[in-house]
């Protein structure tokens, strides 16, 4: 036992002291969380549009004012002609163009529908597809009350509700998915270099001509980091709940155990990468290339797994990221409890007991 | 023998932060003269000598190495002199032939001159055998003598050797030193650098480093008959136990 | 016997690293295995602490074989490799520390093996293992080696790279640790570290060139050497090489020792050739042979 403290305490040694990697621990992490968080987003705020009003209603300027009243539009020029719309685009000022029909509220009134034209600049696609989504939302709401005076219309009002995340906060999609990939970069690659760098200085040969069994070797490398990935779990999570408004329907207890587990899940992969690189730039370039390309591509963080191809769905069920989504998303935004995700949780013990067997049979007790 | 003074070092300093790695050291090397540039690791040679050959700033004092100053003409420096580092710098994926011209085209050899030489060098290390041979493949001594060669390929006036016989067996520093005397003999300048204390009594001179000061200098004869000593690892022995 | 080699060779793909290679050390001996790089010394070191497997032959250490035992071994010798190879970024104690924990004991147990030593360090206990000189990390590798009393002491190349000084220091302390029931076996390329163990093995390119003490090898050397010396040290050298009669040439310091191909030398007659060839001030003396001049001949 007393060898194993010892290895433990070197261990911590080498952590502190190492200013890279307390880097890589800590700074990366806090910095990806308020990047993601703040520049990623895809909703719209305070977007700037402008409006060709060839009415001058009453309704149009009804319309108008609920457009400018909300916080997602920013009414920026009232143009008077068709022929300003393109130059507008074109020097950038705005981002979407309503453009009102004349003797608007007429034709809506007698010929039960008047055209509202809204351009937009899809240079930005998925921007556009919002824009457009918003203002049509804006003009139905509107359509809603204006109809409810009239009694013979007969309409099918399709109604719909985004559960668990109703304003489409893309913060509810990012922070689960950030806070994965994070924790598995950070907790394997730091523990991939460890054992390479043991081979690369020379320190390896001694601890093999000595009484430490391999296993010792693998978990005192391993324990360190625990602690280590543990704080920095929390702190994203405080950082999501308290920056970026995140709520965490669960129970906060489970998220920890969770949470956990899949560190050491992470930890336990790093040190098999480490027992079979040669070198710790090798160690690096697998976990940066080999890890972080398939949690970001076949997780279920950006793309949905269920619109890919068969094989590469097969191929995402391999990957422990896309488990702990599951488990993290469930947690924090539906609140669901052990009873729901216990099949999740055993597939990741199941994987962390297959890495850390795996390591210790990789780990080579002589140097060839 | 020609007295001209092809290395001029006064008061050469070299301070990395408040750390003085060398320490405002004097002395002089005349032409065709082998210098033996003796010390322990860490005492500063490697340092003083990366300022010679113009790859390191020094921080003050003055230095003319071939008739170039190393603070203003450092290039000059670098197309005049030959240097040999510690590790034989060649390249281990290439043949011995594509050493050869890689090296001379640096230098700026006209590709006639470089097939000559080629030529004159191979036969005269007797490489014949593995001229398309990977450098890499090679025996560490026929590296070390290869890597020699090259650096004398544009024909310097001065060649600087760092710690040039680093672990090669008696026989081979033995032939190498032969050809150290054979390049001084036609009027090259030696400037080497070694921890081994039996090599310096192959030197004209040699000045021995003690913790960034040069703290002897002269010729292995008097430097042995002034400690009472018959051989160079014992004048250093006496030296740096003060 | 404490170290026993049979018959070991080891190949890395084409290149062949040891050769048919035996011998054996006695217990508390001082062995030195002396060869330049590449000549096989530190792959037969991690063949004996059981980190390679031989591609031919047996060894074992204390009794132990170094295939079929080798978790015995490694509980029970000391290894230092070469290069530096402590942690760096740890403090001399802590290093220390490490390793005696590792070995399960701790620095009390066994200080009075290091105190010697460790006396040298002591005021730079707290000193990153990185910041230390050459020497005073050698001297640091040497305790973290010994901290568990081992049995067999395997050091491979401590001294090259370090100055003079340190170099004899580590040797003195050799010395007195072989009074402590230690064997050591010890690898260096300096041949005059060799003079001072009880015996030693000469090795170049992965074969043993002959194994014994320091005196009865330069004993064996089959000429009589002279030193030679004249005014100009490369004339010399050429002239000697040209000489139709020689045997070998070779410049040791201010002296060139050379031997003569012929029976019947006589020195004489090699002073009228080199003042015929314009030589002066030649002095041509017998002198006694050296490890390093039987290592060149047997090498040859």
């Amino acid at each position: 036992m007393n060898r194993f403290i010892g290895f433990v305490k070197k261990e911590f040694y080498h952590i502190f002291r190492d200013r890279r990697s307390l880097f890589i621990l800590f700074g990366m992490p806090i910095a990806q969380i308020m990047l993601f968080g703040f520049a990623i987003t895809n909703e719209i705020n305070n977007v700037d549009i402008a409006i060709l009003d060839h009415s001058k209603d009453a309704v149009t300027q009804e319309i108008i004012n609920k457009i400018s009243a909300s916080k997602y539009f920013s009414i920026k020029q009232l143009i008077t002609r068709e022929a300003d719309i393109a130059p507008i685009f074109q020097k950038g000022h705005v981002k979407a163009v309503l453009n009102f029909e004349k003797d608007f509220s007429q034709k809506l009134i007698k010929a039960h529908g008047a055209n509202v034209q809204i351009i937009t600049d899809a240079t930005d696609p998925n921007t556009a597809n919002t824009i457009s989504n918003y203002v049509n939302a804006i003009l139905q709401q509107y359509q809603k009350e204006v109809n409810k005076e009239i009694v013979n219309s007969y309409q099918i009002v399709p109604q719909t509700r985004m559960v668990y995340n109703p304003e489409l906060k893309s913060v509810y999609m990012f922070v689960p998915g950030v806070m994965t990939i994070i924790l598995m970069l950070v907790s394997a690659m730091m523990t991939s270099i460890s054992i390479t760098r043991e081979k690369e200085l020379g320190t390896m040969e001694i601890l093999l001509v000595s009484p430490l069994k391999p296993i010792l070797v693998i978990v005192g490398k391993v324990f360190p980091y625990i602690f280590l990935s543990i704080i920095n779990a929390i702190i994203i999570v405080v950082l999501s709940i308290f920056i970026f408004k995140m709520p965490v329907q669960g129970s906060l207890i489970l998220l920890g155990m969770e949470s956990v587990l899949f560190i050491i899940t992470a930890l336990a992969l790093g040190i098999l990468i480490s027992t079979i690189s040669a070198t710790q730039q090798t160690a690096m370039m697998i976990s940066l290339m080999g890890l972080m390309l398939p949690v970001i591509l076949l997780s279920g963080f950006i793309f949905p797994i269920t619109s890919m191809p068969l094989p590469l769905q097969i191929i995402s069920n391999i990957i422990p990221a896309k488990w702990f989504i599951i488990i993290i998303k469930g947690i924090m935004l539906k609140g669901v409890g052990l009873q729901y995700i216990w099949k999740e949780t055993l597939i990741l013990i199941a994987m962390t007991i297959f890495f850390i067997a795996l390591s210790v049979k990789k780990y080579k007790i002589r140097l060839e | 023998m020609n007295n001209s003074k092809v290395i001029q070092v006064t008061e050469l300093t070299k301070m990395f932060g408040d750390f003085t790695a060398v320490n405002s050291i004097t002395f002089e090397v005349k032409k065709g003269e082998i210098f033996g540039f003796l010390g322990a690791n860490g005492a500063g040679k490697t340092t003083a000598m990366k300022m010679l050959i113009g790859i390191s700033k020094p921080t003050s004092g003055k230095a003319n190495v071939a008739g170039f100053d190393v603070f203003t003409q450092a290039e000059d420096i670098k197309k005049n002199i030959g240097y040999m580092s510690q590790k034989f710098a060649l390249y281990d994926d290439l043949t011995v032939k594509e050493n050869i011209t890689f090296f001379g085209g640096i230098y700026g050899l006209s590709r006639k001159r470089i097939k000559e030489k080629s030529e004159t060098l191979i036969k005269e290390l007797g490489l014949e055998k593995v001229t398309n041979t990977l450098v890499g493949a090679l025996p560490l001594g026929w590296k070390q003598k290869l890597s020699f060669s090259v650096s004398l390929i544009h024909d310097p006036k001065i060649v600087f050797l760092d710690e040039p016989t680093g672990g090669v067996d008696p026989i081979t520093r033995r032939q190498f030193w032969e050809m150290i005397y054979k390049a001084a003999h036609q009027g090259t300048t030696i400037f080497v650098t070694t921890h081994y204390m039996d090599e310096a009594e192959y030197c004209d001179r040699v000045s021995i480093m003690v913790n960034g000061k040069i703290e002897a200098l002269n010729t292995p004869k008097i430097l042995k008959e002034q400690f009472k000593v018959d051989n160079m690892n014992d004048v250093f022995l006496k030296l740096a136990r003060g | 016997m404490s170290i026993s080699v049979k018959n070991v060779s080891k190949s890395y793909k084409k290149v062949k690293a040891l050769q048919d290679i035996s011998f054996e050390v006695k217990p508390n001996e001082l062995f030195g295995l002396i060869g330049p790089d590449g000549a096989g010394k530190t792959t037969l070191f991690r063949i004996l602490t059981t980190l390679l497997f031989p591609n031919e032959g047996t060894a074992t250490v204390s009794g132990f074989d170094v295939i079929t035992d080798y978790k015995k071994i490694r509980k029970s010798v000391g290894y230092m490799p070469g290069k530096f190879s402590l942690y760096q970024d740890l403090t001399v104690e802590e290093n220390l520390n490490f390793f005696a924990t590792i070995f399960g004991t701790s620095i009390e147990e066994n200080y009075d093996l290091i105190k010697d030593i460790y006396i040298q360090m002591e005021p730079f206990k707290n000193r990153r293992a990185g910041k230390l000189s050459g020497g005073m990390k050698q001297k640091l590798a040497l305790c973290c080696a010994l901290i568990h009393k081992p049995k067999v002491l395997f050091l491979d190349e401590p001294t090259t790279g370090v100055d003079p000084v340190s170099r004899k220091e580590f040797w003195d302390m050799l010395k007195r640790l072989q009074q402590k029931n230690i064997t050591i076996l010890v690898s260096t390329p300096y041949m005059d570290e060799a003079a001072l163990c009880d015996r030693i093995a000469l090795i170049q390119d992965g074969k043993i060139l002959e194994i014994d003490t320091p005196e009865a090898i330069v004993k064996h050397f089959p000429k009589q050497i002279y030193n030679v010396r004249a005014n100009n040290m490369y004339q010399l050298i050429t002239c000697l090489n040209e000489y139709q009669h020689n045997h070998s040439v070779f410049p040791f310091g201010e002296f060139v020792h050379y031997t003569d191909s012929r029976k019947d030398f006589n020195p004489n007659e090699l002073k009228l050739y080199l003042e015929s060839k314009k030589l002066s001030d030649i002095e041509i003396e017998k002198t006694k042979a050296t490890i390093e001049d039987t290592f060149m001949e047997l090498a040859k």
